[in-house]
């Protein structure tokens, strides 16, 4: 058996009759092992994909929910190699695929090399970059092609005419933004997803997950009819936030509920 | 030795060597580009170029006096100081040079509101009164910590009918007034523009904001050949973003006998944790839509930065100043609260004029600077603000019981 890069374990966790569930937490939130036992719950309830944000003093791209889970983790006493710890912690027990949520200056000062190799020992599929668009994306690439980890790309609802741009050459998954403005649940979702999502399968042929604004199970179920899979973070986070000893429960509840109503 | 050849770097664009570029969530970069490709068009518009040169004669208050401060050189014995009156601008700063600029672009691409972040203010004022004055919608995002030592300030935005945001996260000031900016734009860009305030941010914003400050030089350099038939010896700002000093830089940058003197906030001294000397402690980051020098730790998480000026205390700098900084073409020095607070009591009684208490991390520099030069030598040193809306907090730092 050849050894499968762990970008496509992002990949193979979608198919054509099954609707993937991406959850995301914020490493050490609220502490390392209260952190490492929630991700553990998230896969074995059924999370196809778990995304590990990387605490981030200044998380422009983020609403106040992730924002307060930041400063949660950062009292936890996270940094980059703590983030690497936990990660190696889950790995021990679960081969759940994973992507990390980083902002481009904690991978930049942990130097581009060093940090796509530790990805590669630890089977991270793919990086989420809020802040790193098309334009800069030369700068990282061939560090996360030397090893193998998807550089997932964000399309917006004003990307448009930028589509093709944005996904040249993308692996892992595409990553459809909902809405406008930061991370954090929504009431309601403005844009035209089934238009959007048919521009970008003009683009490419990778899976394709929404997120923003999503908590829902009826809100999910919506999306899933269009997409290939779909993204939920800060209601996670919120329910972890509002729950101590019970969120093991809570979450597999969840996780339940998502993953019926997005298949 | 510095030639003109060797200064004057070809860049990519958006670049300044290694630094700036356009680190920006996806959301933006549709509205970034049709800014890029806007200001690129009406940068070369004669009529665009005549609207705005009206602007800044006739509303602004353009251009500045260059004044010969005969006084304090005679104090200080070495050159001859010469100030560049920016404080003596409508709304009383540099800022106003930038704004006119920005909102007159923003006009033009269909834009019915705008937003700005502010440090000490000043920035807000302008924005708030050019979008008075060009009937756009306006909200500024300023710290909570700023909005309590600049407290006039705010009722003077509310007052040009701008509605103010205080911004609780962070340390309260000018870099979490950038971020909250920052998010605002990414909800809405259809009708909005950011009026980015320094010489920062995602491309174009870092050039183009030199572009609108440069009238500075431009006119120092005429006043003073007009006057002394000579180029000065040395330009002395203060540097938090860098508007004012890259403004003040900027046509001197391919004049290799200009000395450029970028002065930056030591605050309580470099050794502590309460400064923002961003180019002698800082390193290289990717924040805030560009990569430039940042306080920062060694994870990259940005530092809680400090200075008694509301407008320098930035964990970053801009990045042409990041680039002038490693090129080595300009130099930059470490300015503390008690020399800035020594320098606005110094240059009130010695020449009766009452500067920003960012400008006067300027003015203290000079203090040291001039003594070691020659008379027949010249330093002209940046006003960028006037200091009106310090004197309550200087009276504070003095152990004086007033409130504004």
């Amino acid at each position: 058996m050849t050894k499968i890069k762990p970008e496509e374990m992002l990949t193979n966790a979608f198919s054509n009759d099954h609707k993937a569930l991406i959850g995301f937490v914020t490493a050490g939130d609220p502490s390392f092992e209260k952190s490492v036992s929630e991700i553990l719950t998230l896969a074995q309830a059924g999370t196809d994909i778990i995304e590990i944000g990387i605490p981030f003093s200044d998380p422009v791209a983020d609403g106040p929910v992730i924002q307060a889970a930041d400063l949660r983790a950062f009292a936890a006493g996270m940094t980059t190699e703590r983030v690497f710890d936990l990660v190696a912690a889950v790995r021990q027990k679960s081969q759940v695929p994973l992507a990390l949520l980083v902002y481009l200056n904690n991978v930049f000062k942990y130097g581009y090399e060093r940090f796509f190799k530790r990805c590669e020992e630890l089977q991270i599929g793919g990086l989420i970059i809020p802040d790193l668009p098309a334009e800069e994306r030369p700068e990282v690439l061939p560090f996360a092609q030397k090893y193998g980890c998807a550089l997932i790309p964000l399309v917006a609802p004003t990307s448009g005419q930028r589509i093709p741009k944005v996904v040249a050459g993308a692996s892992g998954f595409v990553y459809a933004v909902s809405s406008m403005g930061v991370t954090g649940t929504r009431q309601q979702i403005q844009t035209n997803l089934k238009q959007m999502i048919a521009e970008i399968r003009q683009a490419t042929d990778l899976p394709i997950a929404v997120g923003f604004g999503i908590h829902t199970p009826a809100q999910a179920a919506e999306i899933a009819t269009v997409a290939d899979g779909v993204i939920v973070g800060s209601a996670i986070v919120k329910l972890i936030a509002e729950n101590d000893s019970a969120v093991s429960a809570k979450l597999d509840d969840y996780v339940q509920q998502l993953k019926t109503a997005i298949n | 030795m510095l030639t003109k050849k060797n200064i004057v770097t070809k860049n990519k664009p958006g670049r300044f060597g290694e630094f700036g570029g356009q680190y920006i969530p996806e959301t933006l970069m549709h509205e970034v580009t049709k800014l890029a490709a806007a200001y690129e068009h009406y940068r070369q518009d004669p009529k665009f170029q005549a609207e705005l040169k009206d602007l800044l004669d006739n509303y602004a208050n353009r251009p500045s006096l260059l004044y010969h401060a005969k006084k304090m050189s005679a104090d200080l014995g070495g050159a001859q100081i010469y100030f560049k009156r920016e404080d003596l601008n409508h709304t009383g700063s540099h800022k106003i040079n930038n704004v006119l600029g920005q909102v007159l672009l923003a006009k033009k691409m269909g834009k019915t509101r705008v937003i700005a972040e502010t440090g000490a203010g000043q920035h807000g004022v302008a924005t708030a009164t050019v979008a008075a004055l060009m009937g756009m919608e306006c909200e500024i995002f300023m710290g909570e910590v700023d909005t309590k030592r600049q407290a006039l300030n705010v009722y003077r935005m509310e007052l040009l009918g701008a509605k103010v945001h205080s911004i609780t996260t962070g340390t309260g000031t000018l870099k979490d007034a950038v971020n909250a900016a920052m998010q605002e734009w990414s909800r809405r860009t259809a009708d909005t523009h950011y009026v980015i305030g320094s010489v920062m941010g995602p491309a174009p914003f870092p050039a183009m904001v030199a572009d609108f400050q440069s009238v500075i030089s431009q006119e120092i350099k005429q006043q003073l050949l007009a006057e002394t038939g000579k180029l000065p010896d040395a330009v002395v700002a203060c540097v938090g973003g860098g508007s004012n000093a890259m403004g003040a830089f900027y046509h001197f940058i391919s004049e290799p006998t200009v000395r450029l003197i970028g002065c930056e906030a030591a605050g309580k001294g470099v050794n502590t944790k309460q400064h923002a000397a961003t180019v002698e402690r800082g390193s290289t980051g990717i924040f805030h839509g560009m990569k430039s020098l940042f306080l920062q730790n060694d994870d990259g998480q940005i530092d809680q930065v400090y200075s008694i000026s509301a407008g320098l205390d930035y964990p970053g700098i801009g990045p042409q100043h990041a680039d002038l900084a490693a090129t080595k073409r300009a130099e930059y020095v470490g300015i503390t609260d008690d020399e800035a607070v020594s320098a606005f009591e110094y240059i009130a009684r010695e020449e009766g004029i009452i500067a920003a208490i960012e400008s006067c991390h300027a003015v203290a520099y000079v203090r040291k600077l001039a003594p070691t030069m020659r008379p027949d030598q010249i330093i002209v040193c940046n006003l960028s603000g006037r200091g009106d809306k310090d004197v309550a907090a200087i009276a504070r730092y003095r152990g004086k019981k007033i409130y504004d």
